[in-house]
């Protein structure tokens, strides 16, 4: 507050009194709110037991009941739909047929393990460095180590696949999204979309328009691992310094020089972090795509849990984890050659290209010819230790630990959550919408008022009102917990270059092990619960909030730290006056990420009882007769993703600092 | 210069040594596709696609009766995995053939075998499915009368919990299965609340710990199920079961039927009348089989082909009485 009222100079009179005023009248009206639940509280609260239906969701089974009759007879099915899944297939099946299954009439795939490793070795190598070279050979080595050799080349080819479209179709809507600000308001809700709608909602209409099979599974990943793509990218280029533009754009280059020369550039570093970022939503799929037959680690996964075996289920959630790094640390180091290549004599690396690239087709060779090479050898065997290591922890947690975590729980539940739940569903729902609609509008101004009161109506027209609220609340305390370890752990990486190295690969793990096996022992620990349910979405959406602030930290210019250390500022006032209101633009995207990504685990709370939208959702998928109002349930988690987006970005921009997505 | 030169050419003398060697080193050892002599016995039994439900009775049917297609009849069984909705829609893309075990599901009959027409009943497994309210056996020994739903209201203190806003918790769980547990307990006048744990794994969680920490428990449960051999949960009498006392959901008061879980194909699969039909039509065993092979896969970790194996040895005569006569 104080650094942005100085940068400005001479605010006038009104303004400052508005700006004073608001946290006044926001308390107004949540002061009003606590009144009107006193007086009103169990009124109009559009209740609905989970066996029961609306006709809006009776409408949308027959809907959806109709789509699946049209599927032979329509020609959008057999010209679009079908066509499309037919080259969806067909790449999934070429790169199938190349590393993980018996193909062409042959016992093993086309590349065996050898072919493999060679082949990961010298793209490591050729597009980043011997580090990432290292880290990728070890990392595949162990694949098969683990006994998972080929689970994890099918988790590969359906990763590539989804993450290649994505990054087909993302970058260039991701840069057209930067250039103009109309495709940006557009696509923005849309891509809210395509990462709030619990993957559960789509996946039965997916495998009733694209079938069961690969391509039905590689557009369910895309369509959530495609946005991080587009959002970063256009983020990237939209954060380019004014200045570096205008100074192009002085000396007479076009628009498409200024976008080759300056943008893409100077976008380069957060448009691989939109990539990195796009990898990670892809495996993050692997496990719900499972459930539609994908095959892969995910599978094993999902069988292991059948029978509560945590460790075979976090031996294969440790695969999946292992590939994410190695495919994040080798697209990074790729983003860092482009951008900075070293200083070598350009011969000699020619020469080991070659040298290096003929060793790799003799791999190859050999693992297409020869048993050794391409099965891969079963004498040392990391699995069952792994799993079996990965039990006895989780015993000795579930044993020892749940007698001081469950109290714990209860707390937190009783003091915290519980009040805020039954102030939400308790009021009128009519009051809870005005206190919604006017806190909109005092945080972000008359436009996210209205946004507000389009999402409200919605919500009540999803006939899903209570279970909305009910998840609202669990929302807001798990989006308040990742901006606070956000900030905390964020700052720390983004200061310190060597916490960053410790931390990131925690992260990374966090955030690509497969929930479903850190489930079970949370289950133990906290029991089937709301919290249980908040504990997952922390975990799964910290990171991401983690490394936006980070990366925003990192990019504060280090002049300008300097010169903040030469006028002798503490740590804390460095980071509090200088480097957080810099990297504001960071903390709302973080803010924005982490609020998405909770929301995008709604649904799983559903599985560790959080009960509400998340359970609809999950009973949808399951029960035919529930379909539509499972639908309504993923559109109500959808409205509630971007009502409170809006106002957190409007409160944000009101504020002041650079407002997010304004017109340059 | 010179030096640049010679660590040239060395460099390029190290890759190609490197190339060579690996290929002398590696042309040794058999090659692929040598011993590659399984091509497929028997020509008229063709592909089976069996769906495969996520839960280990299911997988135990599946694995048996795709062990016994493979082996006796030399039909190429293709597992899906699939939940239970998305199978019946394979019916009608013709990308499954045959679910082995459906728990009621008289909705999906309805619509896939009644209106789309698409698949069509295949008889009972021969397993019965028992739907439930149970409790951990610490609690029904400690409290012996708690088995009775008369005396729930007494005992609701014991089962609150953080979730269930005063009330004893009723814990239901996976979503797949149907239940009357809200209607039940406004109809019982039960003072308890229940709360979603959304599914089997959380179920089986709290049972164990229940069970390992003596804490309170009661939840929606069903028999078969692989955890019961572990634990012997202990089963709620509620109201009973009497033709058509369900047939108003808002108005339940009596406990769940007995489920008859029985086999669907699809129709065209139906029609055909091969072999591997013949087979799932034959099929059945009873919960104790079932109960076994499950056993094997989720406690002794076995795979399912292994377990299919060592139960259809243990066991020629039943599978005998499955094969086609011809």
């Amino acid at each position: 507050m104080s650094a942005t009222t100085t940068a400005v100079a001479g605010p006038p009179p009104v303004a400052l009194r508005r700006r004073l005023n608001r946290p006044f009248a926001v308390g107004v009206v949540l002061a009003v709110w606590l009144v009107g639940w006193a007086l009103l509280r169990g009124r109009d609260t559009l209740d609905l037991s989970p066996a029961s239906l609306t006709p809006l969701h009776r409408w949308l089974n027959d809907v959806n009941d109709a789509v699946g009759a049209s599927r032979t007879s329509s020609p959008v099915f057999r010209y679009v739909v079908n066509e499309l899944r037919a080259a969806i297939d067909t790449l999934v099946v070429f790169l199938q047929g190349l590393i993980a299954e018996p193909s062409y009439g042959r016992p093993v795939p086309v590349l065996g393990w050898l072919g493999v490793i060679a082949v990961v070795a010298y793209a490591a190598w050729a597009l980043g460095n011997w580090r990432v070279t290292v880290l990728a050979v070890g990392g595949f080595t162990l694949f098969g180590l683990q006994g998972l050799w080929q689970e994890s080349m099918h988790t590969l080819a359906l990763t590539l696949s989804a993450v290649g479209v994505s990054l087909l179709v993302g970058i260039p809507l991701g840069i057209w999204a930067g250039l103009s600000d109309r495709f940006h308001r557009l696509i923005t809700p849309v891509l809210d979309f395509m990462q709030t709608m619990p993957t559960f909602v789509y996946l039965a209409p997916l495998t009733l328009l694209f079938m069961i099979g690969p391509a039905s599974a590689t557009i369910a990943t895309l369509v959530y691992a495609m946005p991080p793509a587009i959002r970063l990218t256009a983020h990237g280029i939209r954060t380019v310094p004014p200045a570096a533009l205008e100074a192009t754009e002085s000396l007479g280059a076009t628009r498409r020089q200024a976008l080759t020369t300056v943008l893409l550039p100077l976008a380069k570093r957060t448009i691989v972090l939109g990539v990195n970022q796009t990898i990670m939503a892809a495996l993050s799929m692997a496990t719900i795509a499972a459930l539609i037959d994908a095959p892969g680690l995910g599978k094993t996964v999902i069988k292991a849990l059948q029978t509560l075996d945590v460790g075979t289920a976090f031996n294969a959630g440790l695969a999946i984890v292992v590939m994410a790094v190695v495919l994040d640390r080798v697209t990074t180091a790729a983003g860092v050659r482009v951008q900075h290549p070293p200083r070598r004599r350009p011969g000699v690396r020619r020469l080991l290209l070659g040298g290096f690239g003929v060793a790799t087709l003799v791999c190859c060779y050999l693992s297409y010819t020869y048993v050794w090479a391409a099965e891969f050898p079963t004498g040392v065997a990391l699995g069952p230790e792994l799993s079996r290591a990965a039990a006895s922890v989780t015993t000795w947690a579930q044993d020892d630990l749940s007698g001081v975590t469950r109290p714990f729980k209860d707390v937190i539940t009783v003091a915290l959550l519980n009040p805020f739940q039954t102030l939400l569903t308790g009021s009128p729902w009519w009051l809870v919408a005005a206190v919604v609609v006017g806190i909109a509008a005092l945080l972000g101004g008359v436009r996210v008022a209205l946004v507000a009161t389009v999402c409200v109506a919605a919500l009540v027209g999803t006939g899903l009102w209570r279970d909305s609220m009910t998840t609202l609340a669990m929302t807001i305390v798990a989006t308040v917990l990742v901006m606070a370890l956000g900030l905390v752990v964020g700052v720390w990486m983004g200061r310190s270059p060597r916490a960053d190295r410790v931390i990131r690969p925690v992260l990374d793990a966090a955030q690509t092990m497969p929930a479903f096996v850190y489930l079970i022992p949370f289950l133990a620990l906290f029991a089937a619960s709301r919290f249980t349910a908040i504990a997952a979405g922390v975990v799964f959406a910290a990171p991401v909030a983690i490394k936006i602030i980070a990366d925003g930290i990192r990019a504060v210019p280090a002049a300008t730290v300097e010169a903040a250390t030469a006028a002798g500022s503490s740590s804390w006032q460095m980071i509090t006056k200088v480097q957080l209101p810099m990297a504001r633009q960071s903390l709302t995207l973080a803010a924005n990420q982490g609020l998405i990504y909770v929301l995008s685990m709604v649904v799983v709370g559903g599985l560790v009882g959080a009960g509400a939208l998340g359970y609809d959702v999950v009973a949808g998928f399951s029960q035919g007769e529930l379909y539509g109002k499972g639908l309504a349930a993923g559109v109500a988690i959808v409205l509630l993703g971007i009502m409170l987006d809006r106002i957190a970005r409007g409160a944000a921009q009101r504020s002041g600092g650079v407002p997010v997505g304004t017109p340059r | 210069m010179r030096r640049t030169i010679t660590r040239t050419v060395r460099l390029t003398g190290v890759s190609i040594t490197t190339a060579a060697a690996l290929a002398l080193a590696g042309c040794g050892g058999a090659k692929v596709g040598a011993d590659d002599d399984a091509a497929a016995r028997s020509v008229d039994c063709g592909t089976v696609n069996l769906a495969v439900n996520p839960w280990v009775g299911y997988e135990a049917n599946a694995a048996v009766i795709a062990y016994v297609a493979e082996t006796e009849l030399g039909c190429k069984v293709t597992k899906k995995d699939l939940k239970e909705e998305i199978s019946w829609q394979g019916f009608g893309t013709g990308e499954v053939d045959a679910i082995v075990e459906n728990w009621g599901h008289e909705d999906l009959k309805k619509k896939y075998i009644d209106e789309q027409k698409t698949a069509v009943a295949a008889g009972s497994t021969g397993v019965q499915g028992v739907i439930g309210w149970y409790v951990p056996p610490w609690m029904a020994q400690k409290y012996p009368d708690i088995t009775d739903w008369k005396n729930l209201n007494k005992y609701a203190s014991l089962f609150k919990t953080s979730e269930s806003g005063g009330k004893g918790q009723l814990l239901d769980g996976d979503p797949s299965f149907v239940t009357n547990d809200e209607a039940l307990v406004k109809n019982l006048k039960l003072n308890y609340k229940v709360v979603y744990a959304g599914s089997e794994p959380a179920l089986i969680q709290a049972f164990r710990q229940a069970e390992a920490k003596k804490t309170p428990l009661m939840g929606y449960f069903y028999d078969p199920q692989w955890f019961l051999s572990e634990l012997q949960l202990v089963k709620v009498n509620l109201p009973p079961y009497t033709q058509g006392c369900d047939a108003d959901a808002e108005k339940v008061a009596c406990d769940y039927p007995k489920y008859d879980l029985d086999k669907v194909v699809s129709k065209k699969f139906a029609d055909a009348n091969g072999p591997a039909y013949q087979l799932i039509k034959n099929f059945t065993w009873t919960n104790a089989d079932q109960n076994v092979v499950a056993k094997y896969i989720a406690e002794d970790k076995m795979s399912p082909q292994d377990a299919a194996k060592k139960w259809v040895e243990a066991n020629r005569d039943k599978v005998k009485a499955w094969l086609p006569k011809s």
